[in-house]
């Protein structure tokens, strides 16, 4: 056994450093700086201490921490592997970026409970790296449990009636299938197979009934309903009545990308892409998705508030990722892993985007924001290059990851995925683009803005910037990411 | 029927308690007068406590005190044949005394609610709550 | 004092206490409730030194009271199960007690010494009957309990007084039920100690006789109405809404608790694994009726607009788990009921708390004394929160763990119409409580959040302390289940389960 290059309850601290940060942030309070102090000082703990455990990962390994026992046979344990160390760099490396933009946005718009919002941030992060690192299923629920709590009242920040019924249906949609599908059908599956642990043949005996097992697929895709997809997606745009930075990072990242991340887990490790392709239910995932995908980008041209437009982007990109799991390919669940990382990177920046045009000008609606490259030519542009990004068009990352989703659609032999992929980029491009086109190539008259540069402030242009960036640099530089990927599917 | 009736007249003693206790639980649900319900619960009561008492007898059976316990008659003294059980005579002492104690408590909360609604009637305390 | 005596102690402190306070007692407030408090951690202590012998040797303490032999002398015995819940109770009294002076200064302002009195022998009535080895024992305890519950249920608001006569009547009718049928096994057995009984009762003769199998039956319909198993749970609603604070934090959790551990500890220490599941053809039947028990008790309890009344109903339900459980005979199932009795009892107890210091705050009990809690009394609406999680069954607090196994147990066994129950009824009580969590949180909408923010108005530090333990111990139990599961309630499943 090699020496380990870090200490074997790493995945533990890195969950429970922004635990830690709570009480600090708690108690100070009344001194903003301080309190922003301490979301930076876990914010970056975590992601060195995630960091510090990468280059172990990516030499081949995977490390096993277990917490305790929790039940007789089921253990609170954390792994961390190609996929969930894909899933937690994300994560944690977004939440910095995050921290620096919602300091911008909150006190650029002088919010309330700032106190609360920074500690809900907090748990709801150290909730989304378990849901990474965690080492079964069970481990995985109830991260993803805390989470689905911990963000209610981030979503339901601003207190009023839209945020009620918003956080309402934010909760039924959430807690009403964790609790009535995913929950038993991980007691069957327990009951069934005596196992939990994630691996890479399931745990299922091959000779399990595929009408149960059909049933059980079910129960966990629609379970984890933080994937979004239809028919219960309709929570996400509604959860958009948050602040920015939690859609940014919550509903864009987070929240969204630990249901996907779930099914994902769930697919490969409970279910096993060979038994999925040997009973084909993999087709079955492919055309739930593939429906999710294509109805969701029709919905979102529609869509003339920029959130919510970008909200059902989120909707068809997630089923974008769990297509590419349904696909049963090595080369697709690589993509779809990897459409994690870019999605997220790209998205995050078109958040951002919309939250410093309201920042700056108050607006959300699309119709209103014909000439704004005039006035807002940075952010305009970073919302460029993430639209490219999520379409698919280099230079940006997203291209990388919808390279692979269709490399594998073809190993698969699945060619009308192939067209799915295909016709919702062309969709893509049309609700994204004509924002940018507008933004910039107006004529006079048409213009509701000055020709005069304000941005919003510094704090929430950096961010994006950065963000934009990072999506660039990932078409150039996609080897970390990708190694990572290319791990999670064949190790374990 | 024939075979029935020596049934019941061999076992009059659980009969008799039988129909007690059903005349006590039929009080105690139906009627509509609280304190009826008292007399009922306190019927339900004797019911159960003759039940015990009566199955610790036997036919020609005396009370459980040494007789004779000397001379001759010594050893026919303590045979367990001629006495009563007096097992469950002594619980039903302690069954008598939560008997009494739940009575009390009863008669007192019924004192109360008397004093509170004006009424021991069922139907007209459940008019006045509901105003 | 050496240890062999701990047993006892867990009763007679309680009970010496009681005749203290009230010769005493009515000198001072503060002097009933320093007597108190001394007997319930007396009482706790004890218990819990109790607990750690039997894990430590892993077999039952019998004590023999007047050093009497049985079956002719009275016996207690303890073992891993009524271990568990004699802590269970003499702890819950003992957070109750602590948390009882401000609400019951405020409630019952005359006469305090008389009413901590009927607390000590309630609470002596109730570790009685979890300690007892002995069936008729049981019933004089049991109405031991009943009595002084009957007073202390009085002791409340409204017409506290009719709803007390309901449980009166309906309280005396369980426990003449219990008391006949142990007459059917005396007749049959001639004795009444449970380990002689159960020895008795395992010969095949028995296991066929008609009488024992009506003892059985008159026997549990009247531990079924004591613990309010639907639908002869009639009775607790009103009676426990009417109470006044301090006697619904210690009734609500515990005697509903106390009468599941007596189902259980008849059904597995006088009858039998084969009498109970076999002999008897019903489990499947009592497992549907569980089943209707938690939907009703689910969907009363959505109903209300009542907090206490509310939480009552949500006990109706959570006595149909326990039930259910127990009755669907295989491991996991009964290992969720025994489970279930520990995190019920606490969450309860948190959720009674809570409510009990938002009302004592407030002064209000509908569902409008929530608004704006969250801000008001923060401490106070954390620990509401974090019970009613637990009630919900969200990961880590305990009420998750035991919903685990108890649906395991209906998977196990083909029991589909009680997952299905457990799951309608965690969906509930997510409506009801975060319809609640809502109210607390947003406030009253009408002033659109911009009206002057309601003070901090924090109930005082002896409420908030035992409240805040209990929140803890709903997360701590629930982070060690499996070590609870291990070593206490696996010992509890009897063998040819």
């Amino acid at each position: 056994m090699e020496q380990l290059p870090f200490l074997p309850a790493t995945p533990a601290l890195a969950i429970l450093v922004s635990l830690l940060a709570v009480p600090c942030i708690y108690l100070s309070d009344q001194r903003p700086n301080l309190r922003e102090g301490w979301t930076f000082a876990a914010a970056f703990a975590k992601f060195f201490l995630i960091l510090s455990m990468a280059e172990w990962i990516l030499a081949g390994n995977t490390h096993t921490y277990e917490l305790c026992r929790i039940l007789p046979g089921v253990s609170l344990s954390f792994t961390v592997d190609g996929f969930g160390m894909l899933f937690a760099l994300v994560a944690s490396s977004l939440w910095i970026v995050t921290t620096i933009y919602s300091i911008g946005y909150m006190r650029g718009l002088n919010e309330h409970a700032q106190t609360r919002f920074f500690i809900c941030f907090a748990v709801a992060l150290s909730a989304t790296i378990g849901v990474a690192f965690a080492g079964n299923l069970l481990t995985l629920y109830i991260f993803y449990e805390i989470l689905s709590l911990s963000t209610y009242p981030l979503v339901t920040h601003h207190q009023d009636e839209e945020a009620r019924s918003g956080g309402r249906k934010y909760l039924t949609y959430l807690l009403s299938t964790s609790i009535g599908l995913a929950l038993p059908a991980m007691l069957i599956t327990y009951t069934l197979t005596g196992s939990l642990e994630f691996t890479s043949m399931g745990v299922f005996p091959a000779d399990t009934a595929k009408p149960l097992l059909t049933i059980l697929l079910l129960m966990f895709m629609f379970g984890f309903a933080k994937a979004g997809l239809m028919p219960l997606h309709s929570w996400l745009p509604g959860a958009m009545v948050a602040p920015t930075p939690v859609s940014a990072l919550l509903h864009a990242v987070a929240v969204v990308k630990v249901g996907v991340f779930s099914i994902v887990r769930v697919l490969t490790g409970i279910f096993g892409i060979d038994l999925l392709a040997a009973t084909s239910l993999n087709t079955l995932i492919c055309v739930i998705a593939a429906f999710s995908v294509l109805v969701s980008s029709l919905i979102a041209l529609s869509q003339d508030n920029l959130k919510r437009r970008l909200a059902f982007s989120t909707i068809g990109q997630l089923s974008y990722i769990i297509l590419g799991a349904g696909l049963a390919s090595r080369l697709g669940v690589q993509g779809s892993m990897l459409h994690i990382a870019m999605h997220a990177f790209g998205k995050i920046t078109l958040f951002f985007c919309a939250g410093a045009i309201f920042v700056a000008t108050g607006k959300k609606y699309i119709s209103e924001m014909v000439g704004i490259g005039r006035r807002m030519p940075v952010t305009m542009f970073a919302f460029f290059v993430g639209s490219l990004s999520v379409i698919g068009l280099p230079p940006a990352g997203g291209l990388i990851s919808k390279w692979f989703l269709v490399l594998g659609a073809m190993e698969a032999e699945m060619f009308w995925v192939l067209m799915v992929y295909l016709a919702s980029s062309f969709l893509n491009a049309a609700y994204f683009l004509p924002i940018v086109y507008r933004a910039f190539f107006c004529s006079e008259e048409e213009a509701q803005f000055e020709r005069k540069v304000a941005e919003a402030p510094l704090w929430c242009v950096v961010p994006l910037v950065l963000t934009a960036a990072v999506s660039v640099l990932f078409f150039f530089h996609p080897q970390p990411f990708f190694d990572l990927a290319v791990m999670a599917v064949q190790g374990r | 029927m024939a075979d029935f009736l020596p049934y019941i007249v061999a076992k009059y003693n659980y009969w008799a308690a039988l129909v007690l206790l059903l005349i006590g639980l039929y009080g105690m649900i139906a009627k509509n007068n609280l304190l009826k319900k008292v007399i009922a619960m306190s019927i339900f009561q004797s019911a159960i406590i003759l039940f015990y008492v009566s199955m610790g007898d036997k036919k020609g059976s005396t009370i459980p005190i040494l007789l004779h316990g000397h001379g001759e008659h010594g050893a026919l003294a303590i045979d367990p044949s001629q006495y009563a059980n007096p097992l469950p005579h002594v619980l039903m002492l302690t069954a008598i005394v939560v008997g009494v104690s739940t009575l009390g408590v009863a008669l007192a909360v019924l004192q109360k609610i008397h004093r509170v609604h004006g009424t021991i009637e069922e139907d007209e305390i459940l008019e006045s709550i509901e105003e | 004092m050496t240890a062999a005596q701990f047993p006892i102690l867990i009763l007679i402190i309680p009970l010496l206490a009681a005749f203290a306070i009230s010769l005493f007692g009515g000198r001072r407030d503060k002097l009933a409730y320093g007597l108190l408090l001394a007997a319930m951690s007396g009482s706790f202590y004890a218990a819990l030194q109790t607990l750690l012998l039997v894990l430590e040797t892993n077999i039952p303490i019998h004590y023999r009271l007047g050093g009497w032999a049985p079956p002719y002398g009275i016996e207690l015995v303890i073992d891993h199960l009524n271990a568990m819940v004699l802590c269970l109770v003499s702890g819950c009294a003992l957070l109750t007690a602590i948390y009882s002076l401000p609400t019951v200064r405020a409630e019952i302002p005359d006469r305090i010494h008389h009413y901590y009195t009927l607390y000590c022998l309630l609470v002596t009535g109730l570790a009685g009957m979890v300690a007892t080895g002995d069936a008729f024992n049981l019933y004089v305890l049991l109405e031991i309990s009943a009595l002084s519950s009957y007073a202390m249920l009085a002791r409340g608001r409204g017409n506290a007084y009719y709803a007390t006569f309901k449980y009166i009547i309906m309280g005396t009718i369980g426990a003449c039920f219990y008391l006949l049928g142990v007459g059917y096994l005396y007749i049959k057995t001639g004795t009444l100690n449970m380990a002689d009984l159960f020895r008795l009762l395992a010969e095949e003769e028995m296991q066929q006789s008609i009488t024992i199998r009506i003892g059985f039956i008159l026997i549990m319909i009247g531990i079924w109405i004591k613990m309010a198993f639907f639908p002869l749970h009639g009775w607790l609603p009103n009676a426990y809404t009417r109470a006044s604070t301090t006697t619904s934090c210690l009734i609500a959790p515990l005697m509903t608790k106390v009468s599941v551990y007596i189902m259980l500890r008849l059904m597995f220490s006088v009858f039998s694994v084969e009498f109970v599941y076999g002999v008897i053809p019903w489990h499947e039947q009592i497992v549907w009726l569980a089943s209707l028990a938690i939907v009703a008790g689910s969907i009363s309890a959505l109903a209300q607009r009542n907090l206490k009344k509310m939480l009552t109903y949500i006990i109706v339900a959570e006595v149909g788990y326990m039930v259910g459980g127990a009755w669907l005979a295989n491991e996991s199932g009964l290992a969720g009921t025994v489970y279930h009795i520990l995190s019920d009892a606490l969450m309860t107890l948190a959720l009674f708390m809570a409510v009990g210091a938002i009302i004592h705050k407030t002064g209000k009990s509908s569902f409008a004394a929530m608004e704006g809690i969250f801000r008001k009394m923060p401490v106070t609406s954390a620990v509401f929160v974090l019970g009613g999680f637990a009630i919900i069954g969200i990961p880590p607090t305990c009420g998750f763990f035991s919903k685990w196994y108890l649906i395991r147990g209906g998977i196990e066994t083909g029991q589909w119409l009680f997952v299905g129950a457990l799951l309608f009824s965690s969906l509930i009580n997510a409506i009801i409580f975060f319809r609640l969590i809502e109210r607390a949180y947003f406030g009253d909408l009408s002033g659109h959040g911009h009206g002057p923010l309601p003070e901090r108005d924090e109930a005082p530090a002896v409420m908030l302390v035992p409240m805040v333990v209990t929140a803890a111990a709903l997360v701590i139990i629930g982070l060690y289940t499996s070590e609870i599961i291990g070593r206490i309630v696996l010992w509890t499943i009897p063998a040819g389960l």
